[in-house]
């Protein structure tokens, strides 16, 4: 089985740019944003939107402690946060992921949020939705909804790290 | 890795990767809420067989900052110390639904003893066993070596090219032990110094240099020097004459202090004699690193915690 | 009891039937006796441990008269000595007269207990050596076995008081000072594993000094357990220069190093320890020369408890009853170092010539007595706690795979072993007392 390729590099910048007006849209302006990427690949969509929006502080939040598949998985090496320096507390706190599925990431980056300060509103920014959602959370600004079956793998691939910009589902 | 027992088991890989995992949990210190959920429901139990209250505390900041349950199982003044075995102190641990036990004790071996018996099936982690080893103080010692030497950017880096200079009593230390094994494995360059009444008979097979001359040691320049404590009953056993010229010989007093180059970094792994093997103003110099090494201390226990007891093989 | 083995080789390659009637070797018997068809065995003479601890009295928990007995006869030992280090200690004749009569009693080997050199083996003031030698236990060895007698004025008066009674010290051979606290052999292992060393010179210097004075009071000294190459050379000097020394080593120094400490399993703690490989090549080359006279097991059954801890907290002593033959056939005869006829002098002639022990010097000769064990060197087995008969567990072999097995044991002319399991007890012990 091949991957077939669904957003090409000319999509994933375009929907980004759509999100970027959108989250200005919504919040009236950038006053009072902070961009929070989940890593790996979150973190890079965080930054490219930042690099949009402009004035707006970017930073990252790992979730790895907060998971609640633990103790099913084999051992997970935690990547940093890093929140910027005007913290979170009062913001409107916008979380960046790549792809949204089951929604425990989501559940456990809210967790975080909350050990580290008490955000005005917290709202969620994915590349791709590709359903199948296991808790009751949705993302408010959505790059490409992409209907998929269980069994089929979403890959999103950055230039930042991978050698090509795409993203397939195999 | 299911259990941390020696620092000789541990790949350049995986004590890189407790080093880094250490750096995430050292941002947990600075937070408002100085608490993870990551290893909520487990039951951690620190099993000291001998007193350590600073090893013990820290073991328990550690295993609570990462939400888990703690329960001290301080065996001195205990049944264990009316002859209760290690045996039936784990196999009880064991009933009581242990997931991690750090074990503390007088002989050395007891921990690999404990983790290879089946009367338990927990993660061990060795919190110092006789003379034989100590491998979190060795951990937080590298923790806190690679700090200093590369600050925000020490992530992902091993201690290449690092020299280490330990003195003191090399025979009976366990954090001595730990640290050959573990600073050797990333990279660092380690010398033993003592007189020859402290130091093993022999050291065929230790990846060290060996000398009797804390002067020309001083002298040569080391990044880090490292001062063991001396135990009172060592003079008493004829190891050296008297504090005065262990101190003469062997301390690390304010004049070699002065010679040392200025990024040179100060160890001790406490507590302290001051006057003794250290002086006061070495201890107290910005080169000393003696506090950080404590607050570093919780951050490598809560890696080792979340290395031994996440993941579907804990 | 009659006995007719058929088709046996001996020791020195010969083949031939043996016929035991009324206790001795015979010419032939008549129909109607026990028949064992030995193809393909070898018939050695009754082994004789010089140095066993049967724990009794005082340690039952850890093994008995009657146990170490079965644990021996299942070995292919006929006759044991059993150290002083009882409760109350073998230093009185009433001690030593029991154990004797306990032997005897239960019938599976002949027991000989070794007198205590000092009262309740405190090191300090003689024992009544001289009571305990002629009392009806007769005993000819001495030895504070476990302790060092490491006064060198009170181990000089020993020797010259034991040999007013004909009889010789047994020297367990460690500087107390040196070894305080010792937990294994020193040397870069055991300062890679911070467990306090047994330094071999411990054991030498002790050696040095006992040659020396046995030399000077001419009198005859015995070597436990030797476990050094040095220990090996101070011995071969003092015998180059005559001294009336002889001396012994455990089937375990001949087999196991230092290395197995490395998991801190206590079952492999034992004092003297485990050395390194070089000590065990250089023990082996011993034996094999006469250095070193004999092979005696030193079995120390523990309780379980006593060896489920920590190192540190750990009994020393391993068992060596059942499995020493096994041993040493791995050891030294496999590797051609010893023929069988030299593992008959190790294990039987010269331990019994040095314990004075009377019916071991001419094996299988008309009118000897009939003692002698059949061993099959073709059979291998991985050893198993089903493989002792004693009441300790705490054999370094376990789940080891070792050549050879005992097929049948013969005692004063009656089995003890047979068909490779031990001979029932109430019929031992009737066959003992009528004989």
């Amino acid at each position: 089985m091949t991957a077939r390729q669904v957003l090409q590099q000319a999509d994933i910048a375009r929907a980004l740019t759509r999100i970027s007006h959108e989250i200005l849209e919504s919040n009236r302006g950038s006053e009072g944003l902070v961009l929070l990427g989940i890593p790996t690949r979150g973190v890079l969509l965080a930054r490219r939107l930042g690099a949009i929006l402009e004035d707006v502080p970017v930073g990252s939040i790992d979730v790895t402690m907060y998971r609640d598949d633990l103790a099913k998985n084999p051992t997970r090496a935690p990547s940093p946060t890093d929140i910027p320096a005007g913290g979170i507390d009062g913001k409107t706190v916008i979380l960046v992921d790549d792809v949204l599925y089951s929604g425990r990431t989501i559940r456990a980056a809210l967790d975080a949020l909350s050990d580290l300060g008490r955000p005005r509103a917290v709202r969620l920014a994915v590349l791709v939705d590709r359903g199948h959602r296991e808790l009751p959370i949705r993302a408010d600004f959505v790059g490409k909804n992409l209907p998929s079956s269980a069994d089929e793998r979403i890959n999103v691939r950055l230039s930042e790290i991978d050698d090509s910009e795409e993203v397939t589902i195999l | 890795m299911r259990h941390l027992l020696s620092t000789k088991d541990l790949s350049r890989d995986e004590a890189v990767a407790i080093l880094d995992i250490a750096e995430d949990m050292a941002g947990v210190a600075d937070r408002e809420v100085k608490k993870l959920p990551a290893l909520r429901g487990k039951t951690v139990v620190n099993l000291f067989f001998e007193d350590s209250t600073r090893t013990r505390v820290s073991f328990e900041v550690a295993a609570k900052r990462l939400s888990a349950d703690v329960i001290n199982f301080s065996a001195k003044g205990s049944s264990v110390s009316k002859g209760e075995s290690l045996k039936d102190t784990a196999q009880t641990l064991a009933a009581m639904g242990a997931d991690a036990v750090v074990i503390r004790h007088s002989a050395s071996g007891a921990p690999r003893v404990l983790a290879d018996s089946g009367w338990i099936d927990a993660g061990i982690v060795n919190a110092g066993d006789g003379t034989h080893e100590h491998p979190t103080q060795a951990l937080l010692d590298a923790f806190t070596i690679r700090r200093r030497l590369h600050g925000p950017d020490a992530r992902g880096k091993a201690l290449d090219g690092v020299t280490v200079t330990i003195v003191g009593d090399i025979l009976h230390s366990r954090v001595a032990r730990s640290n050959v094994w573990l600073l050797t494995t990333l990279g660092a360059t380690v010398s033993l110094v003592a007189p020859a009444t402290l130091l093993p008979v022999s050291t065929a097979g230790w990846p060290v240099g060996v000398s009797y001359d804390l002067d020309a040691a001083i002298d040569a320049g080391p990044d880090v020097v490292m001062m063991l404590r001396i135990q009172a009953e060592r003079m008493n056993a004829a190891f050296f004459p008297n504090a005065r010229e262990y101190s003469r010989q062997w301390g690390l007093d304010d004049e070699r202090a002065a010679r040392l180059p200025a990024a040179s970094i100060v160890m001790h792994p406490g507590p302290m004699n001051r006057g003794l093997e250290i002086s006061a103003n070495a201890a107290d110099s910005p080169q000393s690193t003696v506090l950080e090494q404590v607050a570093n201390g919780v951050s490598i226990r809560m890696a080792v915690l979340y290395h031994l007891m996440s993941g579907s093989d804990a | 009891m009659s006995i007719r083995i058929t088709g046996v080789q001996l020791p020195d390659g010969t083949r031939k039937d043996l016929f035991v009637d009324d206790g001795v070797f015979v010419d032939s018997v008549s129909t109607g006796s026990t028949s064992v068809s030995a193809d393909g065995l070898i018939a050695l003479p009754g082994l004789v441990d010089l140095h066993t601890h049967l724990r009794e009295p005082g340690y039952e928990q850890s093994e008995t008269v009657l146990t170490g007995s079965r644990a021996a006869a299942i070995g292919g030992f006929t006759a044991v000595f059993a150290m002083a280090n009882t409760m109350p200690v073998q230093d009185t004749t009433g001690v030593v007269e029991q154990v004797q009569s306990l032997g005897e009693r239960h019938g599976y080997v002949t027991v000989r207990p070794i007198g205590a050199v000092t009262a309740g083996l405190a090191g300090e003031r003689l024992s009544e050596i001289g009571a305990m030698a002629q009392s009806r236990a007769q005993v000819r060895v001495f030895s504070d076995d476990g302790h060092c007698v490491s006064d060198a004025l009170l181990m000089r008066r020993a020797l010259e008081y034991v040999k007013t009674f004909g009889g010789v010290v047994a020297q367990h051979a460690q500087e107390p000072r040196l070894t305080l606290g010792a937990q294994m052999n020193e040397g870069a292992l055991s300062s890679e594993l911070g467990l306090a060393g047994w330094p071999a010179v411990a054991e030498e210097s002790i050696i040095a000094r006992d040659v020396l004075l046995a030399e000077h009071v001419d009198a005859r000294l015995h070597v436990c357990h030797v476990s050094t190459a040095g220990s090996v050379e101070v011995i071969r000097w003092a015998k180059a220069r005559g001294v009336k020394v002889t001396a012994e080593v455990t089937p375990h120094h001949l087999l196991l190093t230092e290395e197995l400490a490395r998991g801190y399993d206590s079952r492999f703690k034992v004092n003297p320890p485990l050395r390194r490989d070089e000590d065990v090549l250089a023990l082996r080359a011993a034996l094999a020369d006469g250095t070193i006279d004999i092979v005696a097991t030193d079995h120390a059954p523990h309780p379980v408890e006593s060896k489920d801890c920590a190192w540190d907290e750990a009994a020393n002593g391993m068992l060596g009853l059942e499995s020493a033959l096994s041993v040493v056939h791995a050891a030294v005869v496999a590797s051609g170092q010893l023929d069988w006829s030299d593992l008959a002098r190790v294990l039987s002639a010269k331990p019994a010539e040095i314990g004075l022990l009377a019916g071991y010097d001419a094996p299988f000769a008309i009118g000897s007595p009939a003692n002698f064990t059949l061993y099959d060197p073709s059979a291998t087995r991985t050893f198993a706690t089903s493989d002792l008969r004693g009441k300790g567990l705490n054999s370094p072999y376990l789940g080891r795979e070792l050549p050879g097995r005992v097929i049948a044991t013969v005692h004063n002319g009656y089995a003890t072993v047979l068909d490779g399991e031990l001979v029932d007890a109430a019929a031992v012990a009737k066959e003992a007392h009528h004989g």
